[in-house]
C-alpha cells in the first residue's frame, strides 16, 4: 500500500448525500479479478452517457477537476454493498482522500485499506471546502500533524483512529502486523477449541 | 456488569484489545462468493500465505450465475472467468466449494443458514454487506471488503474497533398482510440510512420473538440498509429447532454443549443501550419505496412526496433527484404507479416461507398482461422444496418465469437486468439509480405485496386482498 503523508491538490466538489458504491463503480465492473483498471469506469453512469460518450456537465470530466485527488462530496458517502472495488476505482482513478460529514461503515474501512484517507467534517467546514474547490484553491492534507490548509491561516483539524494514522503513514500491510501476532491468535484458538468445541 | 447479547459475543471473540481501542476479534465462519475473492486469493499467492482455517470457510457461486439453463454453462465470458477462478482457488486452498450445478448451490446468505454452517454466538464475516443476515441467529455477522476476506483467510481474524448498543424494540402484534419486510423497510425509513451507522442493532420485543427464522432473516439482512454494522436477534426455541440435523449443526454430545452455551446469549436485563428505538407493531403499514434510497418509504396508502413542500435544502434536492430518475411526479397515489416487471427473490425474500406466501396470493390468478415476473429461489435445496410442495406449478400456471437459484437481478450482474425506465416491484433490498440495471426503476416491498402487483398490474394494498 502507498504511504499517505501529505496531499496537496485541487478537490471535486460533488454535492450529493447517501452516494452509494453502486453509484461509485456499476455492477459490470466488479467481474473482473483484478484490483486495478477501474478509474475509467468510476461514476459511470454519472460520467457517461447510454453510449458510451463523456457527460460534459459531470464535475470528474471537466479539468482541471479530472486530476483532483481530493474528493468532497454529501453524508452518509459510500453507502450500500461491500464492494472494495469502489475505493479501488477512485485510486485508480487518482483520488486519495475523500471528504464528508459522514461515510458508511464497510465504505470508511475499506479507505484505509488501500491508502485512501476518508476525512469526517462537521457541515461548515465541508461547506467551506466546497467552496473552495469551485475556486480551484489547492487544499493540503496533511495526516502526520492532521491538519487541513486551504489557503488561509485558518487550517481545519481533523480526527483520525490512531492505529489508523499510523498504518497509512508507513503503507503498513494489515497482514503482515497481524501475522506478528499468530502465537497469541493460536493459544486463543487452543482456548475456544476447549470451550466450544463443536466448532472445529 | 449487564451486558447486552453484542457484548458477550465481541468480548468472548477478543484475541487483543490496544489501548486506542482498536481490536483483534477471532473470525468463527467465512463464507466467500465469486465478486469479491479472486483479488484475496491472489494477495494470498502473491505473498506466499496459507489459509489458516480452511474448515472454518465455505465457498458458493451466486452474484454472477445466470438464472437460466446451466447446461452450456456461462455464456458471459468475464462472469464465467470469475466462477472458474473461484472454484480453482477453493481447490487449491482446500475449502470446501458449492459449484453451479451443485444442489445446494444458492445464494451466500440463503445457503449458510440452510446448512447449519451459521450458529448462535458466532462471528460471522462474508465479503458482501447482507452478511447481517446470520444475526438472526444471535451471531456476530457483517460484511467485510476483500482487504478483509485476504484477512481473514491468512490469519481467521480481523482488526475492529467496537461498536455502541442500538436496541429496536417493536411491541405489540402486525395486522394480516403486513410482514417482516415492512417492519425493516419501515425502521430504515424512521431512522434513516445512516441510522445505524457505528451501532450494532439488537431487535427485541413480541413482534420479532413471534417472527420464524425466515422473517428474522428478513429484518437482519436489511440491518446494512440502515447503515449498523451489523443486526442480531437473541436466539430461542426456534433458532435452536431451526439449526437441528441440519449437515453442519453440532451433533450428540456437542449439540448438548451448544445449546447449554446458546442458552447464555441473551441480553442482561440491565444492560445499557447506547440509544434506543420504540416502535409499535400496529402502526406499520404494507410498504413501498418510492425513491432510490431504502428510506424513501410510504405506506400503500400514502402518495409520491411532494418536494416543494421540504424545508431542508438538502433534502429537497435529493427528492428532486429521485423523482426524475423514478419518473414520478410529486403526490401521485402510490397504488396509481403501474409497473412493467416483478422481481421476487434475493438474500431478503429468496427462501422456501416467502415463496409459500408468494403461492397462496398468485394461486389460480393470472399475471397481468402488461408485467414480465419472475421467481428466483434462494437456493437449489429452496428451489427443490418448492418444486415437492408444487409451488413451480402454481407459478407457471399464472405466469411467473420458474427460475435457477442465484442473486440475479436484485443486482443484476448476470443477464437478468432492468432496461431503462422499466419499473419494477421488488423483493430484494436497494433501489440505488442503477441498481438493477442502468435507468431502471426499483421499489422494494414484500412478497405478498410484490405477488398483488403482479397480478395487478399497479400497486395494491395486500390487506384488501387477503
Amino acid at each position: 500500500m502507498e504511504k499517505f503523508t501529505k496531499l496537496k491538490s485541487i478537490a471535486a466538489d460533488l454535492p450529493i448525500t447517501n452516494v452509494d458504491t453502486d453509484m461509485i463503480i456499476p455492477k459490470q465492473f466488479l467481474k473482473t479479478i483484478k484490483r486495478t483498471g477501474l478509474g475509467s469506469a468510476l461514476f459511470y453512469e454519472m460520467r457517461y452517457d447510454e453510449k458510451g460518450a463523456l457527460i460534459k456537465s459531470f464535475i470528474l470530466n471537466n479539468a482541471p477537476y479530472n486530476k483532483a485527488k481530493i474528493l468532497i462530496s454529501g453524508k452518509n458517502f459510500g453507502c450500500g454493498s461491500s464492494r472494495e472495488h469502489a475505493p479501488w476505482a477512485l485510486l485508480d482513478f487518482g483520488i486519495r482522500c475523500v471528504i464528508a460529514e459522514s461515510f458508511a461503515d464497510i465504505f470508511y474501512n475499506n479507505c484505509f485499506k488501500n491508502g485512501i484517507l476518508p476525512i469526517i467534517l462537521p457541515e461548515n467546514q465541508v461547506k467551506e471546502l466546497s467552496e473552495a474547490a469551485k475556486q480551484n484553491k489547492e487544499i493540503e492534507i496533511d495526516l502526520v500533524d492532521q491538519k487541513i490548509h486551504k489557503g488561509d491561516n485558518r487550517p481545519f483539524d481533523f480526527e483520525i483512529e490512531p492505529f489508523r494514522k499510523e498504518c497509512l503513514l508507513n503503507g503498513y500491510d494489515d497482514i503482515a502486523l497481524t501475522l506478528k501476532k499468530d502465537a497469541k491468535i493460536n493459544s486463543f484458538e487452543q482456548k475456544k477449541k476447549s470451550l466450544t468445541p463443536w466448532l472445529y | 456488569m449487564a451486558k447486552t447479547i453484542y457484548d458477550k459475543i465481541w468480548e468472548s471473540h477478543l484475541v487483543e484489545e490496544q489501548n486506542d481501542g482498536t481490536s483483534l476479534l477471532y473470525i468463527d465462519r467465512h463464507l466467500v462468493h465469486e465478486v469479491t475473492s479472486p483479488q484475496a486469493f491472489e494477495g494470498l499467492r502473491l505473498s506466499n500465505r496459507k489459509v489458516k482455517l480452511p474448515s472454518s470457510t465455505l465457498a458458493v457461486v451466486d452474484h454472477n450465475v445466470p438464472t437460466t439453463d446451466r447446461s452450456k454453462g456461462i455464456a458471459d465470458k468475464e462472469s464465467a472467468i470469475q466462477v472458474e477462478a473461484l472454484s480453482k482457488n477453493c481447490k487449491d486452498f482446500g475449502i470446501e466449494f458449492f459449484g453451479l450445478t451443485d444442489k445446494r448451490q444458492g445464494i451466500v446468505h440463503v445457503i449458510g443458514p440452510e446448512q447449519g454452517f451459521t450458529q448462535p454466538g458466532m462471528t460471522i464475516v462474508c465479503g458482501d454487506s447482507h452478511t447481517s443476515t446470520h444475526g438472526a441467529f444471535g451471531a456476530l455477522a457483517f460484511g467485510i471488503g476483500t482487504s478483509e476476506v485476504e484477512h481473514v483467510l491468512a490469519t481467521q481474524t480481523l482488526i475492529q474497533s467496537r461498536a455502541k448498543n442500538f436496541k429496536i424494540n417493536v411491541d405489540g402484534r402486525l395486522s394480516s398482510g403486513v410482514t417482516a419486510k415492512d417492519v425493516i423497510l419501515s425502521i430504515i425509513g424512521k431512522i434513516g440510512t445512516a441510522g445505524g451507522t457505528g451501532y450494532v442493532i439488537e431487535y427485541c420485543g413480541e413482534v420479532f420473538r413471534n417472527f420464524s427464522m425466515e422473517e428474522r432473516m428478513t429484518v437482519c439482512n436489511m440491518s446494512i440498509e440502515a447503515g449498523a454494522r451489523a443486526g442480531l436477534i437473541a436466539p430461542d426455541q426456534k433458532t435452536f429447532d431451526y439449526i437441528k440435523g441440519r449437515p453442519l449443526a453440532p451433533k450428540g454430545e456437542n449439540w448438548d454443549k451448544a445449546l447449554k452455551y446458546w442458552s447464555t446469549l441473551y441480553t442482561d436485563e440491565d444492560a445499557k443501550f447506547d440509544r434506543e428505538l420504540n416502535l409499535q407493531g400496529k402502526d406499520i403499514e404494507p410498504t413501498v419505496t418510492w425513491g432510490t434510497s431504502p428510506q424513501d418509504i410510504s405506506s400503500i396508502n400514502g402518495k409520491v412526496p411532494d418536494p416543494s413542500l421540504e424545508k431542508n435544502e438538502d433534502r429537497k434536492k435529493s427528492i428532486l433527484r429521485s423523482l426524475d430518475y423514478m419518473g414520478l411526479e410529486p403526490n401521485t397515489p402510490i397504488q396509481d404507479i403501474k409497473i412493467d416487471k416483478v422481481f421476487i427473490g434475493s438474500c431478503t425474500n429468496g427462501r422456501i416461507e416467502d415463496l409459500r406466501e408468494v403461492a397462496k396470493i398468485v394461486k389460480g390468478k393470472k399475471v397481468n398482461k402488461s408485467v414480465d415476473a419472475i421467481v428466483v429461489p434462494g437456493s437449489g435445496l429452496v428451489k427443490l422444496q418448492a418444486e415437492k410442495e408444487g409451488l413451480d406449478k402454481i407459478f407457471k400456471e399464472s405466469g411467473f418465469d420458474w427460475r435457477e437459484p442465484g442473486c440475479s437481478m436484485c443486482l443484476g450482474m448476470n443477464p437478468d437486468q432492468l432496461k431503462p425506465k422499466e419499473r419494477c416491484a421488488s423483493t430484494s433490498n436497494r433501489n440505488f439509480e442503477g441498481r438493477q440495471g442502468r435507468g431502471g426503476r426499483t421499489h422494494l416491498v414484500s412478497p405478498v405485496m410484490a405477488a398483488a402487483a403482479a397480478i395487478e398490474g399497479r400497486f395494491v394494498d395486500i390487506r384488501k386482498i387477503i
